[in-house]
This record gives structure tokens, sequence and C-alpha cells, in this order.
């Protein structure tokens, strides 16, 4: 039920995305999903790609510091509400989310949601329990 | 203008005879009272009687900072704790101070000293002397003011800090005479510009300034701005503190060091050699009338050079060109010393944190600013912004309490820190002295 989802420290300054976007095309990894947190110093760049591990060990090759997490991605209809009924659940379970971010599916009308919790375990459960829909780590590297 | 005519116009013969007297009678204390000295006197074969003529000095070993800190707190004093009177401390590479003791007798003449610099920098009994050097275990504040108190000056015990109300102060009080570091006097002349505060309205005229080091076109700049005669003080607490030599008003050039409490040598900080006349080197201090903690040939680890040439202000006492750098990696951050190995063991002692860094150091609107930077490895990073920012919130409070010094810790990405064979540079000074 879990997702792997890599993280990986830049410095805040001209080029570095650029040259993750090119160590990761030069590995054949693709980008599934990515969200960027920053700061004025620095930032934090978190991708979803096709293979975890290929994209971790050509990164650390090249000297970035890359951590694995792991992540929920929940599935949710692709209309007004689809959200905010997802977040009332987890309001409902008093589950801290710590970040998140979305996208859209490729085909059909759904939107995908990636979660990063204090106590992953127990949103998957309050989750499931709600009979949201979540994705398998399988399923989305390969979207 | 003199504050002890005598002494300090004393002829070369008979300064240097009197050197001499003193220099035996110190020699002979501490191979009575010191054992570190006792040990290394008998290790270089040299006994207290050997001292016939000022050159002997020579043949003694070195007084280093490790040696102070191998003997702390109180071992290298030779007097019994019941004479001290007063204990101050700078800080060390160790996170240890290092410690000094004063008799009754070492505060009086090192108030002496004191009055004597306010005098040649063109202070007297009439001024109002706002002392705005910091007051505690660091010695430039109590070091001003016994010195301005024995001139008979009225002294503001203002210590560091606070500048608009330095500011209200200096207007309100008429302060004629300014003591502090000399970017704190150019960061008070950009808080008075924004106060609207003219300078030329206020009675400043002399400021002495030192505890860093600064140059002559930070001179310039401080007379323009603050409207007043900038005149540069020499110091360390190992020594005394503030106090061990200043430039007089009439010259501006080079510091008379008070030769018949101290004797000044510069050597070359490789080979230990004495230099030629006029050639910088380090700066090793003798005292000769300390009793608390004497001194034998310490190396101050400052970069300048002595001239013995007379000056036209009539004193005889030699001077000291300013001082140009550190034979060292010690810095010295608005005023603080610190050397970048004690910021490495309080990086170490945090968890996770490699002892990879860099220190920034520059002057930003006159004061200097430290920034830390610390690789960010696998074993710290987290993917969560705010426990990086802890992190670095973390480096910068252990780094303020510890040191005492305000800076901004700054995470980057591994390796981007260069590395080098052997040395890696741990320091850029971007500070244009």
């Amino acid at each position: 039920m879990k997702v792997e989802q890599i993280s990986i420290f830049i410095e805040n300054k001209s080029g570095r995305l650029a040259k993750i976007a090119r160590i990761l095309s030069e590995g054949g990894v693709n980008i599934r999903a990515l969200s960027l947190a920053d700061t004025s110093d620095f930032g934090i760049l978190r991708l979803i790609v096709n293979d975890v591990e290929k994209a971790k060990s050509v990164l650390k090759g090249s000297g970035f510091t890359v951590n694995k997490t792991e992540v929920v991605a929940v599935e949710v209809p692709d209309r007004p509400g689809g959200l905010s009924h997802i977040l009332n659940v987890l309001d409902a379970g008093q589950i801290n989310v710590e970040y998140m971010y979305a996208f859209g599916e490729r085909s059909g009308g759904n939107a995908v949601i990636v979660f990063r919790f204090d106590d992953t375990d127990r949103a998957i459960e309050t989750l499931s329990d709600s009979g949201v829909h979540i994705l398998e780590g399988e399923r989305l590297y390969s979207m | 203008m003199y504050y002890n005519e005598e002494f300090e116009t004393l002829p070369r013969p008979a300064l240097e005879a009197l050197q001499l007297k003193r220099l035996q009678a110190a020699i002979e204390r501490v191979y009575a009272h010191v054992p570190f000295y006792r040990d290394t006197f008998n290790a270089a074969g040299i006994k207290p009687g050997d001292m016939k003529s000022l050159d002997d000095l020579e043949r003694l070993p070195f007084t280093t900072k490790q040696n102070m800190r191998d003997s702390y707190p109180y071992g290298l004093f030779a007097v019994p704790m019941e004479e001290i009177v007063r204990i101050h401390a700078s800080s060390g590479t160790t996170g240890k101070p290092t410690v000094v003791g004063y008799t009754r007798k070492d505060i009086d003449i090192w108030s002496e000293l004191m009055a004597r610099s306010f005098v040649s920098a063109g202070a007297g009994k009439d001024d109002i002397i706002h002392n705005a050097y910091g007051y505690g275990l660091f010695t430039g504040g109590l070091g001003a003011h016994y010195g301005a108190e024995l001139l008979g000056a009225s002294v503001i015990p203002i210590s560091g800090g606070n500048t608009k109300r330095q500011l209200m102060i200096m207007q309100d009080f008429g302060s004629s005479v300014l003591t502090c570091t000399p970017s704190y006097a150019l960061f008070m002349a950009e808080e008075a510009r924004a106060e609207g505060i003219n300078f030329k309205d206020l009675r400043l005229k002399v400021g002495i300034f030192g505890a860093e080091p600064w140059s002559e076109a930070m001179r310039d700049e401080i007379e323009a701005k603050l409207n007043l005669d900038a005149i540069d003080i020499y110091g360390l607490s190992e020594i005394m503190g503030p106090g061990v030599a200043i430039e007089c008003i009439e010259a501006k050039r080079g510091l008379h060091i008070w030769e018949d409490h101290f004797i000044p040598e510069i050597i070359d900080p490789d080979t230990g050699h004495r230099v030629a006349e006029g050639e910088r080197g380090e700066l090793v201090i003798t005292t000769i009338t300390k009793q608390g903690i004497p001194l034998i040939r310490y190396r101050t680890r400052d970069i300048t050079s002595i001239i013995y040439e007379p000056c036209i202000c009539g004193r005889t006492h030699a001077r000291l060109t300013r001082m140009s750098g550190r034979s060292d990696d010690m810095l010295i951050i608005r005023g603080v010393n610190v050397f970048p190995s004690q910021i490495e063991s309080i990086l170490i002692g945090i968890e996770g944190v490699e002892p990879h860094y860099l220190l920034v150091v520059d002057r930003v609107e006159n004061l200097d600013t430290l920034e830390v930077h610390v690789e960010v490895d696998e074993r710290i990073f987290s993917d969560e912004i705010k426990i990086l920012q802890r992190l670095a919130k973390r480096i910068e409070k252990e780094i303020k309490d510890k040191l005492g010094i305000t800076c901004s810790a700054r995470l980057v990405e591994p390796r981007s820190i260069q590395r080098s064979e052997g040395k890696s540079t741990r320091v850029i000074d971007r500070r244009k002295l």
C-alpha cells in the first residue's frame, strides 16, 4: 500500500534542477510526479519515478544526497469535492499530513494525490476503512 | 602630553637598563614559583642567573597559548590565589578559555598603562569617556574603565550593544572619548545616520579602537563619519588586556609599546629566530613586572614589525606597526576570538553532522558576519523542510551559546565544499581590511 518516493537535497542555486533532470534522463529514469519544497537557502526535490533504485544510484553517483521515503498515493475522482472528501476523512481520524502533491491521470477521469503522513500505517488504515482507493506502488510507477 | 613623563620619555639606555633589571627579577620569580618555567628552563639548560643582558632573552624557550591551555586554569599563576584579586579569560581553541589572574599590583600597573594610553590618544581628566567595550570576562571593558578612573576622567560604563541608547547617552551626557571596536564605531555611524544624528553636533573628539584588526582605510572612514581622531590600541588578555600598546595622537604612526613593562621581539613564526629590525614577523612579548601570571616570550601570533626610531611625541618607547594578520588561523569576529577548530568541535558534537564545513566571514554594513556552511549527507537529510531548518537553528544556537558569536548556518550539498590535498580550506575571509 505504500509507495516509494525519492527526495533529493538541492542548494538554492541555478542549474541544480537541470542537472538532476539530465542525470535521470541519462540513466533512463522516467519521472512520474514531482514536487519541490524550498527555503531561501535550499530545497528538497521529491520524485516518484519508474525505477526507484536506478534513480537513487545514478543521483548518488553524481554526488547528490538522496533519501527514500514512504508515501501514500490515493486515487480520487477528478471532480469537485474529490480532495475535500479525503481530507475530511483524515481530519476525522486526526491524521497529520506532512506534505502532499497531486497530478492528474493520463487516462481516465481520476487524479492521484501523494501524501506524506507522520503516521503512515494509521493513515492507510483510516483511508482504507473509509473506502478510499489507495494505489499500489507498481501501478503508480508504471502509470 | 604624558601621564607619566619620567617613564614614558626615559632615554633608551636607562630604559634598557630598567628592562634588564626587571627581566632578571621576573626570571627569578617564575623559576622559583612556576613549575612549568622551572622545567622548561632546566630542559634548555638555563639558570635564572644566566640573564646577563637583554640579548640573553633569546635563549629562553617560548610560551604558547597551548602551554596556557595545558595548565588550565591556574597552572601558570606565580602567586597563591589569596593574592589574586581579579580573573579574566579569553576564548581558547578547545572550548576552554585561557585564564589570567591579576594581583592588586597588576591591576594598578594595568590602570596606569591604560591611563598613559588615554593621554597618548589625547584624552585627559576633563573628558567624558564613553566605554563601549564589553564588561565581563573580556578584558576590554574593565581594563579601559580602571585606566579612565585613574586618569580622573568621567567614565560611562555603557558596555556594548543597544546602539540607540548609546547614541542617546552620547548626545545627552556629552561623551567626548569613545572606546569600542572599530567595526562597532562604524556601525554606530550608520545607526546615527538612520536616527538623524550628526556627529558634528556631538562632543566626541577622540575614539580609541582595538580588539580587532583594522586598516588605514577604516581609520579614514571612521574619522570622516564620526568626526573624531581615531587611535589604534593593542592588547591581549594573556599579556594584560587593552593598553599594551597605543598610538600617540601626535604621529598616529605605530603603537608605542610600554617597554618599561613589556619586552617585545619580532620573530619568524616558522624558524622562531628574531628577524632584522623593521622586518615583519610574529610579535613575542615578555612581561617583566607582572605578578599574577608572568609570561616569558609569549607568542602572540599577531604579525607586525617594530620601529625604534624616535617619535615626534617624545616618547622613547618603541612602536609596533599596525597588526597585519595572524600567524595562526584565529579569526576575530566582532571582537570575539574564534578558532575554526572550536566551531569544528561543536559541529562534530551535533549528531550526524560531518566535519566538512566552511566558514565564510564577511563585513556587511560594517558588522562582521559569519556563515557556517555544513554539508548535508544522508545521515542528516530529511525530506521534511522543518527538520532541516531545525538542524540549522541548532547549529546557530550551539555556536552562540558556546562561543558567543551570532552566525547563520547554511546547509549545502555534499562535496560542494572544496577538498584539497592535506588541509582543506576551512575559512574564506571576505573582509577587506
